[in-house]
């Protein structure tokens, strides 16, 4: 029953299930619906990008979106990532609500100086005259078999950088809930999306199933409660800790799992809260080591109340210090896996 | 004295044209007292004059001088600010005149801006003003800088007046402007006054910006700056024609960049997409003939501009001239508006100052090459020539107008150097829009800085 449901999914015809009473959707499915409820919202809201239109987009997030609402809000863009990432800021400039949507973050390095010179800076620079309300979004992180040039995560970069909003969701009710706030946010947001995710389904609760359902930026949430360690992740990762606290539960080691959920601004508080609580603290993503997502973590806890808290130093568990591989071994070997998730836990709780 | 009389009665001859024979002291006078006219120097546009009816002279033995009869009027003029000019009477001023202007070359069109420009008087006087005004901006913003009151960079635009006051006449002030860093001239012509321009520059509270921008990030409504990434101002002025496009308003953007930018990627990238999306966006490119330090020649294999856009038409045009660049400005924008997708006007001009103030501007250009610019071409000069010569206006009148404006300059100056700096709580603020106040990390962990919209 389960193989024959998985199936339906894969074919791309069911956009959401019900079973046993749940609702479930995919990611790409709630990121879908995310945007054709903005769309169909506020009229100054368009999507532009590379396949986003007639080919249903690259990785079918927004299937179905063109036929709806035509040339004029879901515009095929040539590919010339600098260009048209120019032309979507000017556009929020001069008052429209511009996505812009990058195939992938790797290309969006293409861009970046449209997105942190021209978009980001803008508001700061003209002393609140000029505000910029785009959302930039697209796959980021590592994919499958893609390469050194196409498995880059941007987190660390883009969250470095004021002035931008960095958001990083990992089931399909943060993608919805997170993509509509970023919609409606007056600011520049950069929405980290992960390619692997895309297919995977998740439970939506009612309220996520409302037109108005969105979750705010910068609001880390509590995925799973526990005692012993404190798991801060994001995105793809979130489901890894999961399934080590699922193994670690067994041994009596009970994880408390917090999915960030936004990049920046942090939601520092929450980590010391459960820093506070659990006295250890073990980040874990997939983007390079140094002067990570998991480093500034590292810098904010000793900064803060919680260290005194901690019984050891902050773990970072984080993808290997070197550009992605192709084959298959080494590139599984090149990200975190569950078993060094467990280890790195093990190790700070000194077991 | 006779001699006197003579000499001002020939004046007369000149200037009236008509045959004044010897006439008494008395009847000269009544003559004389027709041409007083009355200025005031509180209009900010341009100068008004009334015509005074004819007043019986103070009547005895010797003359009065010119000088002295003018004092004479004085007493009946009331109002602060209001001088007597010994001119001409307005109704003795031609209203309006045509004057041929330069061809421009075209680029895959048909038709070509006009040959010929009017001109009113007014806004002969309005350009002029405005130009002027610009003029002495810039040449107060280079004292200032060498007086160290002014830090960081400063890109002068002095020389290349016409373009921004020639753009600005032909466009609405709903149209959109977007330019590169050599900004101020623009910020001007878009509605921001001298003396936030120059606070700006000094980085006062009372700048456009608050301080926060300076010379290259100055914002005006339908103004988008002052960017200082050379070239990444084009795509977005696109952006801002594709929101024009998509709002059916009718607007268009000009979006300009300068010969040294010309080469960049992503202008390729943007007149692409705006050509495909036929976006209302007329493209810029101000060819002073040097970027930074290097001439057109040594950067661009092809430097003919206006062809750049490849199948984008484009029109090259005397940018030293500002009737030539009003009139290929409104050419463009018809274009534009037509729905017939961008264009591109390539405004051949030439800047004073070297590429900033870092730069004496001659290594790479030779100071005869720059004299024979100001003297040849100067874009204000040529407007005041025209109008003199075609007795639009009076020497007097323009140097009224001087006059004024750098009164002007200087109170803006003045303002400049005097307005307190930014508060230190204003440091953090303005990063987002709309949001909730955050705290935003000091230099250590112990600094927590506040941070509203």
């Amino acid at each position: 029953m389960a193989a024959s449901v998985r199936c339906f999914l894969r074919s791309g015809k069911v956009r959401h299930y019900s079973l046993n009473g749940y609702c479930y959707m995919m990611v790409r499915d709630a990121l879908n619906q995310a945007m054709d409820e903005e769309l169909e919202r506020d009229e100054r809201v368009f999507l532009l990008g590379e396949e986003v239109a007639q080919y249903d987009g690259a990785y079918k997030v927004s299937r179905g979106l063109w036929k709806k609402y035509g040339d004029k809000r879901i515009m095929d863009t040539p590919i010339t990532e600098m260009g048209f990432t120019g032309i979507a800021v000017g556009a929020a400039m001069a008052g429209l609500r511009p996505i812009c949507e990058f195939m992938t973050f790797n290309f969006s390095m293409q861009a970046i100086d449209q997105v942190i010179n021209s978009a980001a800076k803008t508001y700061y620079m003209s002393a609140g005259r000029q505000s910029v309300p785009i959302v930039f979004r697209g796959p980021n992180g590592a994919s499958a078999g893609v390469g050194a040039q196409h498995s880059q995560c941007f987190a660390a970069w883009y969250a470095s950088c004021p002035g931008l909003k960095v958001v990083s969701p990992w089931s399909a009710e943060d993608a919805k809930g997170l993509l509509k706030s970023a919609i409606r946010d007056d600011n520049p947001v950069v929405f980290l999306e992960n390619e692997l995710m895309y297919g995977v389904p998740f439970e939506m609760s009612e309220e996520s199933q409302s037109k108005d359902f969105t979750i705010p930026i910068g609001k880390a949430k509590v995925e799973r409660q526990g005692t012993h360690v404190t798991l801060a992740t994001h995105s793809r990762y979130v489901s890894f800790c999961l399934d080590a606290a699922a193994v670690l539960a067994k041994e009596g080691i009970e994880c408390e799992v917090i999915n960030l959920r936004t990049i920046r601004p942090l939601d520092v508080e929450c980590i010391e809260t459960s820093v506070m609580k659990t006295n250890h603290l073990v980040t874990v993503e997939g983007g390079w080591p140094q002067f990570g997502v998991g480093a500034e973590i590292c810098a904010r806890i000793m900064e803060g109340p919680a260290f005194n808290y901690l019984d050891a130093p902050a773990t970072r568990v984080t993808g290997v210090d070197i550009p992605m591989p192709y084959a298959k071994i080494l590139e599984d070997n090149s990200l975190p896996q569950i078993k060094d998730i467990i280890f790195s836990i093990k190790k700070t709780l000194n077991v | 004295m006779k001699n006197m009389l003579t000499t001002i009665s020939n004046a007369l001859c000149r200037i009236t044209g008509r045959n004044v024979g010897a006439q008494t002291v008395s009847e000269l006078l009544i003559d004389l007292s027709e041409y007083v006219n009355v200025t005031s120097l509180a209009t900010p546009t341009l100068a008004q004059t009334l015509r005074q009816p004819p007043k019986p002279p103070p009547v005895g033995p010797r003359a009065p001088a010119a000088a002295q009869l003018v004092s004479a009027q004085t007493d009946r003029l009331d109002g602060p600010g209001t001088s007597v000019v010994v001119s001409r009477s307005f109704a003795d001023f031609t209203s309006q005149a045509t004057f041929d202007i330069k061809k421009c070359d075209v680029h895959r069109l048909e038709e070509a801006p006009p040959l010929k420009a009017e001109l009113t008087r007014d806004q002969g006087l309005q350009y002029y003003r405005v130009m002027q005004t610009v003029r002495r901006m810039e040449l107060k913003a280079d004292q200032l800088y060498k007086q160290k009151i002014i830090r960081g960079f400063c890109h002068l635009y002095d020389g290349q007046e016409a373009c921004a006051v020639g753009i600005e006449a032909a466009i609405n002030p709903s149209d959109h402007l977007i330019t590169a860093y050599r900004a101020h001239g623009y910020t001007y012509t878009r509605g921001i006054a001298v003396k936030e321009i120059l606070a700006e520059l000094t980085g006062r509270k009372g700048g456009v910006a608050k301080g926060k921008g300076g010379s290259m990030h100055m914002y005006a409504p339908h103004f988008y700056g002052g960017n200082g990434i050379v070239g990444a101002q084009v795509p977005l002025g696109a952006g801002i024609a594709l929101a024009c496009q998509y709002q059916g308003n009718n607007q268009v953007c000009v979006s300009l960049y300068g010969d040294g930018a010309a080469n960049q990627g992503q202008l390729f990238e943007a007149f692409n997409m705006a050509a495909l999306w036929k976006l209302p966006c007329v493209f810029v490119c101000e060819n002073n003939k040097y970027g930074m330090g290097t001439s057109v020649e040594r950067a661009s294999a092809s430097t003919d501009y206006y062809k750049r856009g490849d199948y984008i038409p484009g029109i090259r045009v005397d940018g030293m001239d500002v009737l030539c660049v009003r009139e290929a400005t409104r050419f463009a924008a018809d274009h534009c508006r037509s729905g017939k997708g961008p264009i591109i006007m390539e405004l051949q001009t030439y800047r004073y100052h070297g590429h900033s103030m870092s730069d004496p501007g001659v290594s790479y250009r030779t100071r005869d090459e720059i004299q024979e610019v100001r003297s040849k071409s100067d874009p204000i000069t040529m407007l005041k020539e025209r109008m003199l010569s075609n007795n639009m206006a009076s020497v007097e009148e323009f140097k009224e107008i001087d006059v004024a404006i750098r009164k002007e300059v200087e109170e803006a100056a003045q303002f400049a150097t005097s307005d307190p700096e930014p508060p230190l709580e204003e440091l953090c603020n303005h990063l987002f829009s709309n949001d909730l106040p955050l705290e935003v990390r000091g230099t250590n962990p112990w600094v927590q800085l506040k941070s509203v919209s």
